[in-house]
Parts: structure tokens; sequence; C-alpha cells
């Protein structure tokens, strides 16, 4: 029978967190791009796209990320394509984050002065030059900090991910513990290697929210 | 090909589901008190406690919330019972669930807490209030009334994550999705029908809350 030391479990867990590190980059990154596109068709002030954003947002923030996942898992499948679970989890942590982070940015965007609106309209900028020039380069400033925060979300997010059988780093744990029957070593690694990934990003965004509490 | 839908086959099992909705129901009500408790507890210790203990709330909020639920439910379910622990599927689903929202209820009524003026604390005081009608005739009745919105969406926020706990077989409104889908493979239909369940129920524990403080926190 194999055997499994200490270093053999903690390397296997390693190699796992690669995944969980490849899918929160990739939901992350994905997830910022769509919640861009939704948070300009939020402020856009065309009804018909505000309200698609909205209840895009609702849907997305109101359901389990668990039901998301099985929704996407066997969804896309009664189309005839076949899905693979890394391709249910990309899109679904796409679709989750981008709802958050839209809102997150929102509420940054809002807390634009007005002045800043009615001063760029007046100097003829359209639209998306007003946002790209004037609103979401003060807005992002604010924004650094909770979007840091929000990452934290996004990498526990891709825990999930592991029940429709994507092999990363709960995965990894639960097919360990059920090869080695050490529950508690594993599953005490398993979140000792979590709180590394998700610790310093916390940490990070209340530095940044302090230094910003600072300057005002 | 066209997939056709068909919500009828849900029908015979609609006991099932409703029993899983109950158990949800429950399963929230019963941890959000008791996750408000230690949360409650937490802060308190934290701001007030002596430093020893404080590091040892900031270390345990600190570590509940930069893991994942499941892991912690994980830990708890099958971990534990190797420490001689041993604990039935619906109490480790709401011990992880109370410890989960305890950490994060901790935090923010911290700040809710330290936002309270040092003037009113001095006005208890020097009323001859004893420490305990201080903090909790001035201290936190000010600091629930500030942090009450942020608290209500954590309670929705730790709702949706019970949805995990069908994975330690757990009997709540996920575990009976899974189990209809096992039954009469209409997998699509009922999780579409469960995830516009839990829509409804985050919609609605949003305007209870709401009433509910509304109702609390009267101007007076």
């Amino acid at each position: 029978m194999l055997q499994f030391s200490f270093w053999d479990i903690l390397s296997n867990l390693l190699i796992a967190t690669q995944w969980t590190i490849v899918l929160s980059l990739i939901a992350f990154i994905c997830g910022g791009i769509v919640g861009l596109i939704l948070l300009f068709m939020r402020m856009s002030q065309i009804a018909p796209l505000e309200w698609f954003t909205r209840i895009y947002i609702e849907v997305f923030q109101g359901t389990p990320l668990l039901m998301q996942l099985f929704l996407f898992f066997f969804g896309i499948a009664l189309f005839g394509v076949e899905v693979s679970a890394w391709t249910a989890a990309t899109a679904a942590l796409t679709f989750w984050t981008s709802a958050f982070l839209a809102e997150i940015w929102r509420g940054c965007v809002e807390s634009i002065p007005r002045g800043q609106w009615e001063a760029s309209s007046s100097l003829a900028l359209s639209y998306i030059e007003q946002m790209r020039y004037v609103i979401l380069p003060q807005a992002s400033r604010i924004a650094v900090a909770p979007t840091v925060g929000f990452s934290v979300q996004v990498v526990k997010g891709t825990a999930l991910a592991s029940i429709i059988g994507f092999v990363e780093l709960t995965k990894a744990g639960t097919m360990l513990n059920n090869a080695t029957f050490r529950p508690f070593v594993v599953y005490s690694l398993v979140a000792l290697i979590y709180f590394g990934l998700c610790f310093p990003l916390s940490w990070c965004a209340k530095q940044i929210e302090g230094r910003l509490n600072v300057a005002r | 090909m066209i997939y056709k839908l068909k919500f009828g086959d849900l029908l015979p099992y609609w006991d099932v589901l409703l029993w899983g909705l109950v158990f949800t129901l429950v399963l929230t009500a019963v941890s959000t008190i008791a996750g408000i408790v230690v949360g409650t507890l937490g802060a308190s210790a934290r701001t007030f406690g002596p430093k020893w203990l404080g590091r040892l709330v900031a270390a345990y909020v600190e570590l509940i919330r930069n893991t994942p639920f499941i892991v912690q439910l994980f830990f708890i379910f099958f971990g534990l019972p190797a420490a001689g622990v041993k604990l039935d599927e619906s109490t480790a689903a709401f011990l992880a669930m109370t410890i989960n929202l305890g950490a994060y209820s901790t935090e923010i009524i911290r700040a809710g807490i330290e936002a309270v003026p040092k003037g009113h604390i001095e006005a208890g005081v020097s009323l001859a209030m004893t420490k305990w009608q201080v903090l909790r005739h001035i201290i936190l009745k000010q600091a629930f009334q500030k942090v009450y919105p942020a608290l209500s969406s954590q309670i929705i926020i730790v709702m949706l994550g019970s949805a995990v706990v069908s994975q330690i077989s757990a009997q709540d409104l996920t575990y009976a999705a899974n189990l209809v889908a096992s039954r009469n493979f209409r997998n699509f239909e009922v999780y579409l029908l469960v995830a516009l369940t839990y829509l409804g129920l985050a919609m609605l524990m949003r305007s209870l809350l709401r009433g509910l403080g509304r109702a609390m926190f009267k101007a007076k």
C-alpha cells in the first residue's frame, strides 16, 4: 500500500494550490473586464442598459455561488456543448466576480462629486471620454482598497469549484484525505495554505485603506 | 437539438424541496442569532478586554475571514472527529456557520463600537452607570444602530453560503436539489428553481431585515 508522509501531503497540496491561483487570477481578470463593461452600462443613463445591469447584479449577488456553478455546469451542456469543470468554474466565477466588482466600483464612481461630471460635459466630452479621462482616474484611487479586499473573496470562491470536480486545493485536500485518512492534518494544511494566500491580500487592502484615510 | 425544459417533473418532489427550504431557514436563523452573540462577545472582548484576549479574538477573526467556508466546514466535520470530537452533519453545519458569522460580525460590530463618541461613555460613567450598563445601553446600542446595514448584508451572505453545507450531507435546500436531480436527472430545471428560490429568499430577507431595523432603531 502506498504510504503518504507529511511532506507528500504538503507537496501534493502545493501542486494543487497552483490551480487555485490560476483559477483565481482568471476569474479576477475576466471578472474585472466584464465588471468594467457592466459599470459603463450601469452609469450610462440609458434605461434598458441600467436595468439589465441591475438585474444581472441582483441575480449574481442574490444566489449562492454554488448554484451558479451547478447551473453553468449543467446549463451549458443543454446546448449540446461538452463542458469541463474547468470551463464551468471559470465562467461562473467570472460572472460572479464581475457582479460584485461592478457594484463596488459603482460606489466609487458615485462618490465622485457631480461637479466633475458637469464640468467635463460642459467641455463637450462624450460619456466614454468623461469616464476615461475624468471620472475613472479619480474613482480608481478609491477603488483599489475594496478591490484588493474583494480578491480575497475570489480566492475563497474558487474553493467551491472543487464541488463540480475541478481539482484545486480543496479538491486535492478531499482526495488526499480519502487516500490517507488523516483529515485533521490534511484540512489544517489546506486551511493554512488558503490563509497564506488570502492574508497578504487582506493585509494589503487594510494598508491601502489606511493610507487613503491619512491623505484625506 | 433543442433541449425541452420540463419543470413538471419536479412536482412529485415538492415536499423534499420544501423540507430543504425549511432546514435552510432554520439553520440560517439559528446561526444568525448565535453568530451575532459570538460577534458581540468578540467585539467587546477585543475593544475592552485584556490584551491577550484581544489578540486571541483577532487571530480567530483573521483565520476565519481568510479561509473558505467549505474548508472550515470540512475541518469541523471531517477533521475534528480525528481529534475526538464527533458531530452529526446538522450540528457541524450549524457550528461552522456560527463560527463563520461570528468572525465577520466581530469585525463589523467592532467598527460600530469604535465609532461611539468617547463623550457618550464618559457621560454614562458620570451618571453613575455601571460598566455593564454603559456597555449595554450606550455602547452596544449605538454600535448596532450604526452597523445594522452591514450586519444585515452579512447575514444574507451567510444564508447564501449555507448552500455549501449540502456537501457534508446536511439536508438543506441544495442537498434537496441534488437529491431530486439524482432521481429524475432534471439537473438544470431543479437547480434553476432552487437558485430562484435562494434569490427570492435573499430579497425577502433584505426587506424583512430593513423593516426590522426601522422598527428597532426608530428615531426618537
